[in-house]
């Protein structure tokens, strides 16, 4: 029995060793960012030896709900400045640390091979489109953004049968890529992403501008690292990767 | 207040169409696979119990690489019959009958293969025809058994999530069924909304799992 004893005390000191030497970053961040935060998180990693990113993607508002239930998040990057206030009225983030680091563009889109033609938002009320999908906008700053230009252009209500809502802007690209849909309000580096099947019909002018926040949270264990992590998003080098994946300048 | 009843009203609804389907393709199955062995009775008896196991979202995705616009299934039902199941209540119909079939199925199997043989055999030496044995002495004896997966059927149909998120689009009086207007709740922090709706929603529950309770107990 006291070797057995023995063997459990070392596995478990070894499982604890191991765990505490290197520092790990939980960065939350807007679906949108998927793949431009992925290459920056190698790059962070390639810098910081030893450290590691693990990244965590959904809707902001989604996001923002986690971290005020307790998620044991680092960094917050949404979408548009609505979720990041919420996160500040929660006092979920450090507010010296917030920072705008990116602008996109919201735009129309339609399935490759679709025999639509859009050149305004009020050709969505032709029979021929059917099903138009939209973020749900009580979560996703997409949906958001495109509610706004929608209701100025006093298109919401007459198209509000033809909504298909989904939970996050990339659910939004796949049901374009799969042809579930007529057409889509999605990010133009989202739709430039999937070339091959989804097509930009037209660009969307939104009624404010499409920003990327990102803040250090409150509750983060590694502050200082957070801080590095936001340093490098700051950086020719990040901003250089943004700009590859098409977002623009804030 | 009545929008919250919308979701909640959506979800009877579709759950009970779904357990309606369900009760009859799987004791339909359960009878032929029961019955009759031929080769491969296996295999299709795998691929009836397949939806029990396999994560809720996996069989979403199925379901929407089959019945989406450009499946082999939704494409054939769109061109010919012009009928499109994803993002309809139907579809959440076909999702929830998927993740419930193989409750049914199962129940069905067990109390059917569970009547005495003797008893079969006899109203057969008395000139009964199998549809005769089947609906006159088989199902009376195996009722219980297929009403208890039929009621476990129904809670799952009303507790389907996963693949229904997949295809249905959470549209408002159409396809947005009580645990998506719940999960959609919680995430744009209207708690107040989710409380509200989870009661309701453990509410009726708890009522349809007494009702049924009560249904088998006055048979004794």
């Amino acid at each position: 029995m006291p070797r057995l004893q023995l063997i459990f005390s070392l596995g478990l000191l070894l499982a604890v060793t191991g765990s505490v030497a290197a520092d790990e970053l939980l960065v939350s961040a807007a679906a949108s960012l998927t793949d431009a935060f992925k290459s920056i998180g190698a790059e962070f990693e390639r810098a910081h030896p030893g450290d590691k990113v693990v990244f965590n993607f959904a809707a902001s508002d989604v996001l923002v709900k986690q971290i005020a239930e307790g998620a044991p998040v680092d960094i917050f990057a949404s979408a548009d400045e609505e979720a990041m206030d919420k996160a500040v009225k929660g006092k979920l983030i450090v507010a010296t640390t917030k920072f705008n680091f990116a602008g996109n563009r919201l735009v129309l889109a339609v399935p490759r091979d679709s025999p639509l033609r859009l050149s305004k938002l009020e050709d969505l009320n032709a029979n021929a489109v059917r099903r138009i999908a939209i973020s749900q906008p009580a979560t996703v700053p997409a949906g958001r953004y495109a509610k706004a230009v929608l209701d100025q252009g006093r298109l919401w209500g007459v198209l509000q049968e033809r909504f298909i809502y989904t939970q996050n802007v990339r659910q939004t690209l796949d049901y374009l890529a799969r042809g579930e849909v007529d057409a889509g309000f999605v990010y133009a580096t989202d739709a430039a992403l999937m070339k091959e099947k989804v097509r930009v019909a037209l660009e969307v002018t939104t009624t404010r501008p499409v920003a990327y926040p990102i803040a250090v949270t409150t509750a983060s264990k590694n502050a200082r690292l957070a801080r590095e992590f936001i340093d490098l998003v700051k950086s020719g080098a990040g901003q250089s990767i943004l700009q590859k994946f098409g977002f623009t300048k804030p | 207040m009545t929008d919250a009843l919308v979701p909640l009203f959506l979800t009877l609804k579709i759950a009970v169409t779904a357990t309606m389907i369900v009760l009859f393709a799987g004791v339909a199955c359960a009878y032929v696979l029961g019955r009759y062995s031929f080769w491969g009775s296996q295999i299709i008896d795998a691929i009836c119990t397949l939806p029990m196991v396999m994560p809720p979202t996996v069989l979403g995705y199925y379901l929407l690489v089959a019945f989406g616009r450009r499946g082999w299934l939704g494409s054939w039902l769109e061109d010919s019959l012009g009928i499109q199941l994803i993002f309809t209540w139907q579809g959440a119909v076909i999702a929830s009958a998927s993740v419930a079939f193989p409750l049914v199925y199962r129940a069905a199997r067990a109390s059917l293969g569970g009547v005495d043989h003797h008893l079969e055999n006899a109203a057969r030496v008395l000139g009964a025809g199998e549809a005769k044995v089947f609906f006159r002495v088989s199902l009376p004896l195996a009722w219980r058994g297929v009403f208890a997966g039929t009621m476990l059927a129904f809670a799952r149909a009303m507790g389907e999530f996963g693949a229904t998120l997949m295809i249905a689009g959470s549209i408002p009086g159409k396809t947005q069924t009580i645990s998506i207007a719940i999960y959609e709740a919680v995430q744009a922090g209207q708690d107040s909304t989710a409380n509200f709706l989870v009661l309701l929603t453990s509410l009726v529950c708890v009522c349809i799992l007494a009702a049924s309770g009560k249904l088998l107990q006055r048979q004794f």
